[in-house]
């Protein structure tokens, strides 16, 4: 079996975010089952939630390329 | 069992998958520094694009819009009162504008470039161009900042009020490390990652479900498969690529707004 390691490593860092992602969605939703006039307010937030979760899986990605060609 | 085991093992005998040279298409020149490659070349085309749509569009304005110019309003739109004055605040958020507005149209359309098929290069994916951009937005929200409380006041101002006096010195590293560094890093990171991420998947699905389609002997199945996937990930691609183009201008406009606001 043949490969990188890093590639390993991107799955891990994967895993944090895709939990957070879940969970900020999952709130969201709530929220918005609850109160439906609040949408707008919620929309932004969860959004902004949700990218700046998903920048650490970015950055396992942008690692694992880095460490493979080093 | 064993025949899938060998059909598999003669994919990945001489199957190249995707890497980062994907992105490496010099047209003219090779020379690393100063060759003309493809996305500064679709760059200058998206410009060419947004000045020819905007111009077009706004010509021949009306109190009843034409159809050209009711989409032209409607990003306007969002942009205007669904980021900037929603987290400017309505009393500066004006002068903001023209720069989220850029901003939000350059991205999307480079962006797009990803699935449209002429171009079929996200120009986000080279690190050099979310680069240029985040750098911008971190000189402006630094530069308002500054103009508005002063030089010393902008950087005390990073502090919340109302901490016990032990507390400040350390919250104050932590604040400056985020604005001077942990800011633009994942603003042009983000970005990259996700049109870079992005194209090579679809690459991989396209390039993978053709080899298996030519030579997979019992895996053409899995290589229709793939190509449907494919589809599916394009279109999942012109989502993420709206929502990047949207999230960088909300977080542009966020830290814009996080220098200005009266007190953190």
């Amino acid at each position: 079996m043949t490969g990188n390691i890093a590639i390993l490593g991107y799955g891990l860092s994967a895993i944090g975010p895709g939990i957070g992602v879940g969970l900020i969605f999952a709130a969201y939703i709530n929220g918005v089952a609850r109160q439906p006039e609040a949408r707008g307010m919620l929309q932004p937030i969860a959004f902004l939630g949700m990218a700046i979760t998903e920048a650490l899986a970015i950055f396992g990605i942008a690692l694992a390329f880095v460490f493979k060609a080093g | 069992m064993s025949i899938v085991a060998t059909a598999v093992g003669a994919v990945s005998a001489d199957f190249t998958p995707p890497g980062v040279e994907e992105f490496w298409q010099p047209l003219f020149g090779t020379d690393g520094a100063w060759a003309i490659t493809r996305p500064i070349l679709l760059s200058v085309l998206s410009v060419a694009l947004i000045s020819w749509w905007l111009l077009a569009t706004t010509k021949k304005k009306a109190v009843v819009p034409s159809k050209g110019q009711m989409g032209t309003e409607a990003v306007y739109g969002l942009v205007r009162n669904g980021v900037a004055k929603d987290l400017i605040g309505s009393k500066e958020f004006m002068r903001f504008v023209p720069l989220l507005f850029t901003m939000f149209v350059l991205i999307l359309t480079n962006n797009l470039f990803g699935v449209v098929p002429p171009m079929s290069y996200p120009t986000m994916g080279r690190i050099g161009f979310p680069v240029a951009l985040a750098l911008i937005v971190w000189i402006v929200f630094h530069v308002v900042g500054m103009r508005k409380h002063g030089f010393f006041g902008y950087w005390a101002s990073l502090v919340p009020s109302g901490l016990p006096k032990a507390m400040v010195p350390f919250i104050f590293v932590l604040e400056l490390i985020t604005d001077l560094f942990t800011r633009p890093v994942t603003l042009a990171l983000r970005l990259f990652g996700n049109m870079f991420a992005g194209h090579i998947l679809l690459v991989l699905f396209v390039t993978g479900g053709w080899y298996m389609l030519t030579n997979g002997g019992i895996l053409v199945v899995a290589g229709g498969v793939t190509w449907v996937f494919a589809i599916i990930m394009f279109l999942f691609e012109i989502l993420v690529e709206f929502l990047q183009a949207y999230v960088f201008t909300l977080l542009a406009a966020l830290y814009i707004a996080g220098a200005v606001a009266d007190e953190h």
